[in-house]
């Protein structure tokens, strides 16, 4: 049995809490100088060291720390002013050494906070802790299924083994009521923000460098918490907030049909929407947990910090509202715009010269609506402000007509490309060539008696359509206005 | 034995027993190659290792274009380091590119490194020579080389004995003048006590002071690796070798420079004045072999005779350390020695298609690990697990830090302190089987292992033909003064004689 | 004991189990001697020489060549290390 959402908000109270693992972007790996440049072949990227090779030794990326100190002064946390590194001892074959380095009770960050606004409410999301850790390789399963049930056997590459990892954790999140899967994914979108904002990553959540596992639980308002689990794999915006939404309805009906709630790991799938238990591990691991003895403790001094604080760059936070307040727009436009999830890259794109207004209409419109097809945010899809930037100016000159325009964000959405090679491949360029318009003209006007008809009786309304037609024709290349002018001309219609 | 008698070349019999530095002299006077004195250690080899059983592994090739390079060097008129040409014996668990290293385990046959260990480079770029790699206790867990999965190493002063351990093979090669220098790794006195039981000097550093970057870890917090020799000054001499700052090992001090030499050189003037030397009051009685005790009496008493004012100083915490040793040894082993795993290299075994990669795993684990290797895993996995982290674990490293304070308070009354290196003199091959009494032989040494301060162990004399070894304890950083020490009872006892094997 | 083996991946016999249970009762009740320190106020000591803040600058140094990466492996396919089938799935 499955309640509605609204049933499950009559009965119940959500707390979320989300564990954010982020992979740094410095160029070389953690404890090594591997490179960790995306997409080698196999196995090019290690070392004696990233291998776990007999006798190696890891030495601590030093930009690594002082990202994750960023990141800790961006997130409002302390920093520790001594704090160690712990192996976390499990065995897997894409972890070289059999154990992570990790960082355990010791985090180098603790005890800070973001706050996020959803529907004009402010939310304050704590930040438990911010800590540094290694990835793994990676394993390629292989048989019938190509999952690892099923699979005859696995193929290991350790090129992302050792690539340095930072865990933001949040919290418990209790009190945001229905808006919980909202204000987590607002919370995932403003830790992003941050993040690309401090340079410290570049946050492609395609490719794993962004992941999040999703806690949530429910209570009896005045209860106290209920029992978690641990959504794991949640790998874009929209997915945080529909793990939460689906693991919100799934407990409620288990709690509605008296059913414990277990605490356990579960997995969310992209496709389905709802999260599956993960494979219960046949016993309890036991990470055993020691200080890692071949490095030192990090003991970053006050110098360092205040060093690192007053590097920082202007925040999303205070950025938005700067911007916003630039823009000279109404609450109800700033409002719109947020429910779009475009106010930085309509804010970015003003940024690049472009007018407020054509900008919030790309951004609100037409990107919005292909977000939406794809159904991902707006700031997921491969366009950037400085692309809608582009088009509105080439729009703005004459070179490209709106259709045009939208057909070169089509090809940037298609090849990631600048939109002037998108314009060049495709060939957009708005035909201005008389000749060629009149005979697209004449042909649509034969082929449409009946409509040409109607115009000529006086429905000139009825001219859209033969303009479609030549415009179809032209694929999209000519002046609408020019067209419906000389279609108006040859039908012998006064404007 | 004087240079002169090696003008026309000397024998080889000449050949390896001069002393490192002595060696080095003659090379770079042009009144031996560097080949001779490779071919004459490797014909020593190929004549008493067959009983001695020193090497796991021997490099005859590599040795020889090594030492051919050194006199190509000095025929090219370069300057050669002051241990160009010299060879040297290998502890396994030390990384070489391109040679077997098997850190004593089946688990690693075969395996040939793709790098070389820091000390390996450092050893290759001073002009020394490596003959090859030597046996160990697997993993350098034990303290007498039976534990090695190739067999055991036969002390050389009496072929039924064991030759210390871990660093067994190593001690064994210099005392049966197969090589007049080797390094061994000591994490509970790995280096001192197969000194001691085989009549040579073995010196364990600082902590941090040698790079461990490339040394097979067992016990991180406490694996150093040091020298080996049949003298202080040329333990010295290859000390001055290995220390130094590492930027690839973390815990390696930076900014350190040592003259152990010129401690080694200025201590053999043997004037002992002014210095005061503490006698562990902890480290004695009751458990000591009454050999033992009275040649470390008569270790004291020369001292004293040198000079040194003699007092006793109180431990407490020392008898502690046995068990705080063996608990933080194995909680560290066990997670250095998961990256074993069958993936990347050495064994695997039960890979038929019928098994998991975690049976697979198991299989090889059980098949390629030793038994003591083994124990020490599973203590390891039980200290560390969850509930008993604090009361082993964690126990042990406030432990630890009481017994860095009980040096600290020793230090202010004297400058270095003095015990036996050893409760026992060499027993024999196969009898002590059980691990506790196994383990007390390192009684002696692992207070200065878990302070990571400094020790040496020199020849004090013999109790029933078989070598006793006195250990000379430094505060953390203060190198030099176990070797200035070390020289001045060198020189007022004297080089031990000859072992059976060779005489 | 049987758990602990099967945390440290090590196959192990019910005869080894046993010797192994007994050596270690006798060892864990000879190291637990730890405990009759009164340590509640002692800092732990990991390293002898404190040292603090060892960092590598952020550069990219030459990685292994691949057939020296995979020379040593038991079993290789498509320039990656091959294992047998995994059944466990962990973090």
């Amino acid at each position: 049995m499955s309640l509605s959402y609204e049933d499950v908000l009559a009965k119940y109270e959500p707390v979320w809490g989300l564990e954010t693992h982020v992979e740094l972007g410095t160029v070389s790996k953690m404890f090594c100088g591997c490179s960790t440049e995306f997409g080698a072949e196999p196995n090019t990227h290690t070392c004696p060291v990233c291998l776990g090779l007999p006798g190696a030794l890891p030495v601590v990326n030093e930009v690594a720390i002082e990202s994750t100190i960023k990141i800790g002064l961006a997130l409002n946390c302390s920093i520790a002013s001594w704090c160690r590194f712990a192996r976390k001892n499990y065995f897997y074959p894409d972890m070289p050494k059999n154990y992570q380095i990790s960082q355990y009770d010791e985090p180098l960050c603790f005890d800070g906070y973001i706050d996020v606004e959803v529907e004009g409410q402010t939310y304050r999301v704590g930040i438990e802790r911010v800590h540094m850790e290694e990835d793994t390789g990676k394993n390629t399963h292989v048989g019938t299924s190509g999952r690892i049930h099923g699979a005859e056997y696995s193929l290991v590459d350790f090129n992302r083994a050792g690539i340095p990892l930072i865990e933001i954790v949040t919290k418990p999140v209790p009190g945001c009521g229905a808006l919980a899967p909202e204000v987590a994914k607002a919370y995932t979108a403003a830790l992003r923000d941050i993040l690309r904002a401090l340079g410290v990553s570049d946050v492609r959540m395609e490719q794993g460098s962004l992941r999040c596992d999703v806690n949530t639980s429910l209570n009896v308002p005045g209860a106290e918490w209920g029992t978690r689990t641990e959504t794991k794999n949640v790998n874009s915006l929209r997915s945080v907030e529909r793990a939460v939404r689906s693991e919100m309805i799934r407990q409620a009906g288990l709690l509605d049909a008296g059913t414990r709630i277990k605490q356990e790991t579960r997995h969310f799938s992209e496709t389905t929407g709802d999260t599956r238990p993960g494979r219960s591990k046949e016993e309890a691991t036991d990470y055993r947990y020691f200080p890692e003895p071949d490095l030192v403790p990090v003991a970053p001094d006050a110098e360092w910090i205040e060093r690192l604080r007053a590097g920082l760059p202007e925040l999303p936070a205070a950025r938005r509202t700067r911007i916003i307040a630039s823009l000279g727009l109404t609450n109800d436009e700033i409002q719109q715009m947020a429910n779009a999830g475009v106010v930085d890259l309509v804010g970015e794109t003003v940024e690049l010269g472009a007018p407020a207004a054509e900008a919030r209409n790309w951004w609100q419109g037409y990107v919005a609506q292909k977000a939406n097809e794809r159904e991902v945010d707006a700031a997921e899809l491969p366009i950037t402000p400085a692309h809608i930037a582009r088009v509105i100016a080439l729009v703005a000159d004459g070179s490209l007509s709106t259709a045009l325009g939208r057909q070169a964000v089509d090809g940037v959405l298609e090849t990631g490309n600048d939109v002037d090679v998108v314009v060049a491949e495709k060939g957009l360029k708005v035909v201005s060539d008389t000749g060629a318009l009149q005979a697209a003209a004449d042909e649509a006007i034969a082929a449409n008696p009946d409509v040409a008809q109607k115009v000529r009786d006086g429905k000139v309304a009825a001219v859209g359509a033969l303009v479609g037609s030549v415009m179809k024709a032209t694929r999209g290349q000519a002046d609408a206005a020019a067209v419906r002018a000389i279609l108006l001309e040859r039908l012998g219609v006064p404007e | 034995m004087s240079d002169s008698s090696l003008a026309n070349g000397g024998s080889g019999t000449d050949l390896v027993r001069l002393t490192a530095a002595d060696t080095a002299a003659s090379i770079r006077r042009g009144d031996v190659t560097a080949v001779e004195v490779a071919q004459a250690h490797l014909a020593q080899i190929a004549k008493v290792d067959p009983l001695v059983k020193a090497f796991l592994h021997i490099d005859a090739d590599g040795a020889l274009e090594a030492a051919a390079s050194v006199d190509e060097a000095r025929a090219a008129g370069e300057a050669l380091g002051p241990l160009a040409g010299v060879p040297l014996a290998m502890k396994d668990v030390v990384v070489t590119k391109g040679l077997p290293t098997t850190s004593g385990s089946k688990i690693l046959e075969g395996w040939r490194p793709p790098y070389d260990a820091t000390i390996t480079t450092r050893i290759k770029d001073a002009g020394i020579v490596m003959l090859g790699k030597t046996n160990m206790d697997e993993f350098a867990m034990g303290s007498s080389t039976e534990n090695s999965a190739y067999g055991p190493t036969h002390n050389p002063w009496d072929l039924t004995k064991i030759p210390g351990g871990s660093s067994g093979g190593s001690s064994a090669a210099v005392a049966a003048f197969e090589a007049p220098l080797a390094i061994g790794t000591d994490t509970g006195g790995s280096i001192r006590q197969p000194a001691a039981v085989t009549g040579i000097v073995g010196f364990k550093p600082t902590y941090g002071a040698v790079s461990r970057y490339g040394l097979i870890a067992f016990s991180s917090s406490l694996d150093q690796a040091g020298p080996f020799a049949r003298t202080v000054e040329d333990t010295a001499l290859l000390y001055d070798v290995l220390h130094g700052h590492d930027p690839c090992d973390s815990t390696s001090i930076a900014g350190l420079s040592f003259d152990a030499t010129g401690a080694a050189r200025a201590g053999a003037a043997g004037d002992l004045t002014g210095v005061r030397v503490g006698v562990v009051r902890e480290l004695g009685g009751e458990g000591y072999q009454a050999g033992v005790t009275a040649s470390f009496d008569d270790a004291v008493a020369t001292l004293k005779g040198l000079g040194a004012e003699i007092v006793e100083v109180s431990c407490p915490n020392f008898e502690y350390a046995l068990a705080a040793y063996y608990l933080i040894a194995p909680s560290e082993c066990s997670s250095n020695l998961a990256r074993f795993d069958a993936v990347r290299y050495g064994l695997r075994v039960g890979d038929d298609g019928s098994n998991s990669l975690e049976e697979v795993m198991s299989l090889t684990r059980a098949a390629g690990f030793g038994p003591e290797v083994k124990r020490r895993i599973m203590i390891g996995t039980y200290a560390l697990s969850s509930g008993y982290y604090e009361a082993y674990y964690g126990q042990a490293q406030k432990v630890r830090t009481l017994i860095v304070r009980d040096f600290q308070a020793a230090f202010e009354k004297v400058d270095v302190l003095i015990s036996p290196a050893t409760p026992v003199v060499a027993f024999g091959i196969g009898e002590v089987v059980d691990p506790i009494t196994m383990y007390r032989n390192d009684l002696c040494t692992l207070p200065a292992s878990l302070a990571g301060t400094p020790a040496i162990s020199v020849p004090c004399g013999l109790s029933d033909g078989l070598p006793v070894g006195l250990q000379i304890m430094a505060p953390a950083l203060a190198d030099e003064r176990c070797f200035g020490i070390a020289a001045a009872f060198e020189r007022a006892t004297g080089i031990l004689q000859i072992p059976a094997v060779t005489a | 004991m049987a758990h602990l083996a099967r945390l440290a991946r090590l196959s192990v016999t019910e005869d080894e189990l046993e010797l192994f249970a007994g050596q270690l009762g006798e060892i864990i009740s000879a190291v637990a001697r730890v405990g009759e320190v009164a340590a509640a106020d002692i800092e732990p000591t990991s390293h002898a020489v404190p040292m603090t803040n060892v960092y590598r600058p952020d550069v990219v140094v030459p990685s292994l060549p691949r057939e020296a990466v995979l020379a040593g492996a038991p079993s290789v396919e498509d320039d990656k290390f091959r294992v047998p089938q995994i059944l466990t799935e962990e973090a």
